[in-house]
Order: structure tokens, then sequence, then C-alpha cells
């Protein structure tokens, strides 16, 4: 690999956007094409799209020559709102699977650094945050302040971005009235509700783990429970 | 000693690794898993960086053929023509260097250029 090549890898990453290394595996020839952008052009655009969708790299084999398409794509991040007792479990898991996390509260009793050491503490309100924060397809936001009016401003935002998942911590009560309430919104059968998967859990660590388990469903299997 | 976070581990930060160590007048070769049959442990994409000192981060398996993807590595590092390794059940290599997961894995080993 060229160095000018793995420069632009790097400036690709620390911009977080999508880009694809093709490498001839025969040749050793490489380039690097950014196909998420409108003006993109390659032979292999579609099916380069697909791999970006699929976070999967693999070797694409047309008439005897092979490539490898090699996808980097952002980050995936694990927006919380709500720095609650779930949280403080929720944020180092996510971290430790691989997510950049950020968390979300106005309350700045709550959400603090002696709380949350190692954690990026955002103190906006819900929705001012979402938008600085530009959701993407990487993406995941997990609602949990119980409060609707932090609550609900999140979910607005949410559902106007294309984060992968969407899920709202409440009882099957608590989440009916907040389709009520939010019935003027489109897209709310996006919302994970009651949160995560159905195991059985009691206290803030377990239902972090639930929370967790039922992202990873999300990216890795696709369409809600 | 270096210290390591988890950040580390992602191949967008190794990538920024393998920069430092060139920097720093190391020698560099990049290991990428191309692709994988049956069982095992690291998918398409996954990458390793080698130093001219072996020292090593990331990894393309569950640490069976680390050792052996090393030892080319060092060589491509001085000829610097890229190659294709593959191990796996059936491969003698492969079972002198463990792959007991039971899958065949083809990894890219290449040199990163100094220019």
């Amino acid at each position: 690999m060229k160095r000018d090549l793995l420069n632009q890898l790097n400036l690709a990453k620390s911009e977080k956007r999508t880009v694809a290394l093709l490498t001839d595996i025969e040749s050793g020839t490489q380039e690097l094409i950014s196909p998420l952008e409108e003006n993109a052009e390659h032979p292999l655009l579609p099916e380069i799209r697909k791999a970006v969708r699929d976070d999967k790299s693999y070797v694409h084999e047309l008439s005897g020559s092979k490539t490898f398409i090699q996808i980097f794509n952002p980050p995936l991040r694990i927006i919380i709102v709500g720095a609650v007792h779930i949280s403080q479990f929720l944020v180092p898991m996510s971290q430790l699977a691989g997510y950049e996390v950020i968390l979300v509260d106005p309350r700045s009793a709550f959400g603090n650094p002696t709380r949350f050491p190692d954690c990026v503490i955002n103190n906006e309100w819900p929705d001012d945050a979402m938008e600085e924060l530009k959701l993407d397809h990487r993406t995941a936001v997990v609602i949990l302040t119980h409060d609707p009016k932090l609550d609900d401003p999140a979910i607005e935002a949410t559902l106007q971005s294309d984060a992968f998942y969407i899920g709202a911590l409440g009882s099957k009560r608590t989440h009916a009235k907040r389709l009520e309430r939010l019935e003027h919104v489109e897209g709310l059968d996006r919302i994970d509700g009651p949160i995560g998967l159905p195991i059985g859990a009691k206290n803030p660590a377990e239902i972090a783990v639930s929370i967790l388990a039922a992202i990873t469903d999300t990216l890795r299997n696709g369409a809600p429970k | 000693m270096n210290t390591l976070t988890k950040q580390d581990l992602s191949s967008g930060d190794l990538l920024a690794t393998a920069a430092s160590w060139q920097d720093a007048g190391k020698k560099v070769a990049l290991a990428t898993v191309i692709q994988t049959w049956g069982s095992s442990p690291r998918q398409a994409g996954s990458m390793m960086i080698i130093d001219n000192d072996m020292t090593m981060l990331g990894s393309v398996s569950g640490g069976c053929i680390e050792g052996a993807v090393i030892q080319e590595a060092l060589e491509i590092m001085d000829h610097g023509k890229a190659q294709i390794l593959e191990f796996g059940v059936g491969d003698e290599q492969a079972w002198d260097v463990g792959l007991a997961c039971g899958g065949t894995i083809q990894v890219y080993v290449e040199r990163l250029e100094a220019a």
C-alpha cells in the first residue's frame, strides 16, 4: 500500500466518511473510492454500495480478475439520552463492544464526568444534541430518561435520521402512552419499545445487556424483534 | 511501554498506528483477511500490522496463524512483493501453526510503501 493511500484512509476515518479500498489481488493495484457520494463512479459501484450497507468486505470475482473490496465505514456509535443508572452500565459495555458512546443529558446533576468518567457528555437539550451529532446509518439511539419532555424530542429528532436503531425505555403502558403523544410523528414503528431483548432483565446491568443485545441483533440481523 | 486502549483495536486506528510506526523509521507490513471459508474467528477486512521488530497490533485469526503471518511479513517488508497466504485444514502448515477452528483463511500481506 502506498503511504499516500494510507493517509487518505486515515483522513476519511477522522472525517467519519465511508470509503472502499479496492485491491486487485493479482497485480496489487489499489484505489480508494467514496461510494456514498452522489457523483461516485465505478464499474463495481452497485456491489460496493451493497458491501457498505452490509458492512462486509469480500473478494469480487469478475471474468478472471479478483478485486478485494474492503469497506471502511465510520465507527459505530451509541447515543444514550439520559444519564441514568442503566447508563452507568450501558456506557462501558457499549465501549467494550466497539461503539463510540455519547451521553446526552441536559441535567448536569445526572450527566457529569464524576458519574460518567471516560465518556463524551453532551449537556444540550436532546433535539439540539441530535442535530449536532448528525445521526447516520452507523448510529444507534437509546432513550432512557423516562421524562417525556426529554424523551419525546429525542425520539422525534431520531426518527428523522438514518439511525439504524432507536429504543426507548418504558413499560408497555408507558410506551403506549408515548405512542399516543407522538401519533403525529412518522416512523413510530421503528422504535424498539419496551426497549431491549426479552431476557427477563431485573436490574440496571441486566437491562443494559438486553439493550446492547437488541442493538447487536438489529445491526447484524436487521429489523427489530 | 505503550499503553493500548480498546480504541487501538479497530482497523481504522491500526492504520493510524501503521503511519506513526513508519514515521518513526520502522518498516511496516499490513496483513488483511480477504476470504474465509467455514469457521474462522476474524471476518474479511480484519487487519494486523507488523513492524520490522515483530511488533504486531490487531489480528487475522484467534491467534493461530499470526506467528506464520509475521514470518512472511518480515520477508515482504524487504522484497516488497505482496502475497496471499492461505491457511486451512488439510494444509500441513496450517496444522503446524494450529488453525484449530476448522476453517480456511486467506490473508493478503503487503508492504507499506514509504511514498
